[in-house]
């Protein structure tokens, strides 16, 4: 993998270096909260070993979808999902299926960071701990390991003992992306992580990107069109076009082609900044 | 306007608006204008309720002062006639007889709070996070409800549906007379499920929803995250909400006093009767006089001072949260 381009290096016209193949593959999805249609008609097929952005206007129904990714839309009350959404071929929604597993392959990061109110250490071990690791050298080595490649062992090392929520926010939005990497999830879906942090700590996290791409797939939404050109190799463009309408996918595409070459006018409107 | 110069600079302060033509209608800019200055009937308003909110407050805390002072200058001379260590160390309680030791009633209050504790408390917890984490929306306004009709219980019914319900039962499945500490466990363990249950729902629903969402999108089950994350968070307010507990415990009387059986010593067994700090005071009350009365103010002291003890370990441990976190 050493001749890979960093992933934040966008050249016109070029792909990411390698096609994987799908991840997830959605076909003609619809979400419905109770009777509000919220997306309609989503197909979408997400490269693995790549970074995935989601763009489109506020209440595009990004995060909705994002969710549905993961099941969390399975904790909303009277939420109903048709369509199919498969995993490595293996129906996400299919009977049987144990979400508590598929969320566990299937990390998440939210817009504000939400690290538990017990110390770093704690934090990081949560998942390990929870899916059987018990032997405290392992539990060492794995927080070590997921705090590296979190971009934030340099600064939490010497006070891992310390609460999570004394961190600052960018600190914690890094914390819990090592959380989540504790587990060796699969999949990496982040909701707007760097919306509520500072700057430095945005750098850090879309270097991370970078680096976790070649053993992780990643679905990042985001509002900053230069975010999304910088750290991603593909992109989808959601709109709601009329308020109480479902909101659908616009475009999909190469972020490289997106950007530059968009082929729906609206999509065009949107990252020029004409509306949105 | 251009006579508005920069104090610093002696700079013309440039116009707000761009365009010339509607700077010439516009009016100064209203930052200019005087500040306005508080009116009179404002301003006694004002004064008038922070006063009587003062007075309100101190109300309450002459109260308290009032009771404190009272029951200590009656109590007092208790423990000078028979020393602190013999009224608080002494096992045997036959005022009539002058033995003046609280002992016996001091380790009887505290095994009636331990068990109701060990009975109610889980109890509590438990309908706290069903009401909390588990129950549907519809589920919950019924079960709420029904919890806090227990606080409104007033005490005299839990004793008297304790005499007559819970101790035949005891008596028919454990045999004896039915009166002792164990119906009184289970008596007090319903009274201070409402206490500890209210708060510690109170202190799960202030968990933000954040730390659920996170601990289930690490693919934590329900029941790893209320287990590990949620009642980890509540830590505080549920050790609150048991001390509240233990209070109402400790100080209840009227329904402990109808099935506890009220013998003076400390029982050898579950199903022995006993007596309490409290029950003391109500059974002793009507007839006692002299030392027998001051020692029964002493008894209403050391109550006072378990329930401060009490108050002031919540504030040491909320005061401790606060500093973990
Ligand atoms: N729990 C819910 N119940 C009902 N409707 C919801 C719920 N969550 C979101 N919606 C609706 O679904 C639509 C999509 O919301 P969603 O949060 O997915 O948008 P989004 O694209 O993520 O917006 P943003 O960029 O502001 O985060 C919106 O119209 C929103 O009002
Ligand atoms: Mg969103």
């Amino acid at each position: 993998m050493s001749d890979k381009l960093p992933s934040h290096v966008v050249t016109p016209g070029a792909g990411p270096a390698y096609d994987h193949g799908d991840k997830f593959k959605v076909e003609k999805l619809d979400f419905f909260y109770g009777g509000f249609n919220a997306l309609t008609d989503i197909s979408v097929s997400i490269k693995r070993h790549a970074v995935t952005a989601f763009i489109g206007p506020s209440g595009c129904g990004k995060s909705t979808f994002l969710r549905c990714l993961n099941r969390m839309n399975d904790l909303i009350p009277g939420t109903r999902v048709e369509g199919r959404i498969t995993l490595d071929d293996h129906d996400v929604y299919g009977s049987g299926v144990d979400p508590v597993d598929l969320r566990r392959r299937v990390g998440m990061i939210f817009q504000q960071p939400n690290p538990f109110p017990m110390s770093i250490y704690d934090n990081v071990a949560y998942g390990p701990k929870l899916h059987g690791v018990r032997k405290k050298s392992e539990l060492d080595a794995i927080v070590e390991e997921s705090l590296k490649r979190a971009n934030v062992w340099k600064e939490v090392k010497d006070i891992l003992s310390r609460g999570g929520l004394t961190l600052s926010g960018g600190q914690q939005q890094r914390l819990c992306i090592a959380r989540v990497l504790a587990v060796e999830p699969e999949v990496l879906l982040m909701d707007e992580p760097c919306s509520a942090i500072d700057p430095t700590s945005v750098q850090k996290i879309e270097d991370l990107m970078a680096e976790l791409k070649d053993r992780i797939t990643i679905v990042i939404v985001t509002h900053n069109m230069q975010q999304a050109a910088r750290v991603s190799d593909y992109t989808a463009f959601f709109l709601q076009e009329v308020a109480g309408e479902p909101a659908h996918l616009v475009e999909y595409d190469r972020t490289a082609s997106l950007f530059t070459t968009p082929k729906d006018r609206r999509t065009e409107d949107y990252i020029t900044g004409r509306f949105g | 306007m251009s006579d508005s110069r920069d104090p610093r600079t002696g700079e013309p302060i440039p116009e707000m608006c761009a365009d010339p033509k509607s700077a010439e209608n516009s009016p100064r800019p209203p930052a200019r204008q005087a500040l306005m200055t508080i009116s009179k009937a404002t301003y006694f308003k004002e004064a008038a309720l922070k006063n009587l909110f003062l007075v309100c407050a101190c109300v309450a805390v002459a109260g308290v002062a009032l009771i404190f002072l009272f029951v200590g200058l009656e109590g007092w001379p208790i423990f000078a006639k028979v020393g602190v260590f013999n009224f608080l160390g002494g096992l045997k309680w036959y005022p009539t007889k002058q033995f003046f030791g609280i002992l016996t009633l001091i380790v009887n209050s505290m095994l009636a709070m331990i068990g109701a504790l060990a009975i109610g408390g889980p109890l509590a917890v438990g309908t706290a996070v069903f009401l909390s984490e588990v129950a549907s929306p519809r589920m919950r306004e019924i079960v709420r409800p029904a919890v806090e009709l227990l606080a409104g219980i007033p005490s005299v019914v839990y004793g008297f549906f304790g005499l007559v319900m819970l101790r035949p039962i005891v008596a028919h499945v454990f045999g004896g007379l039915g009166f002792g500490l164990f119906t009184v466990w289970l008596i007090l363990a319903v009274m201070i499920v409402p206490t500890i249950a209210t708060l510690t729902e109170d202190a799960l629903r202030s968990v933000p929803d954040g730390i659920r969402e996170a601990s289930y999108a690490m693919g934590a089950t329900k029941w790893q995250t209320i287990w590990r994350v949620l009642l980890p968070a509540a830590k505080i307010g549920i050790i609150d909400a048991i001390i509240l507990g233990m209070g109402r415990a400790i100080g209840e009387t009227m329904a402990v006093v109808m099935v506890a059986g009220n013998a003076r010593v400390i029982p050898d067994g579950i199903f022995k009767p006993f007596l309490t700090l409290t029950t003391v005071i109500v059974l002793d009350m009507p007839y006692a006089a002299g030392d027998h009365r001051t020692a029964l103010f002493g008894v209403a002291i050391v109550l006072f001072i378990i329930s401060m003890l009490f108050v002031a370990a919540i504030r040491v441990i909320s005061r401790f949260g606060k500093e973990m976190s």
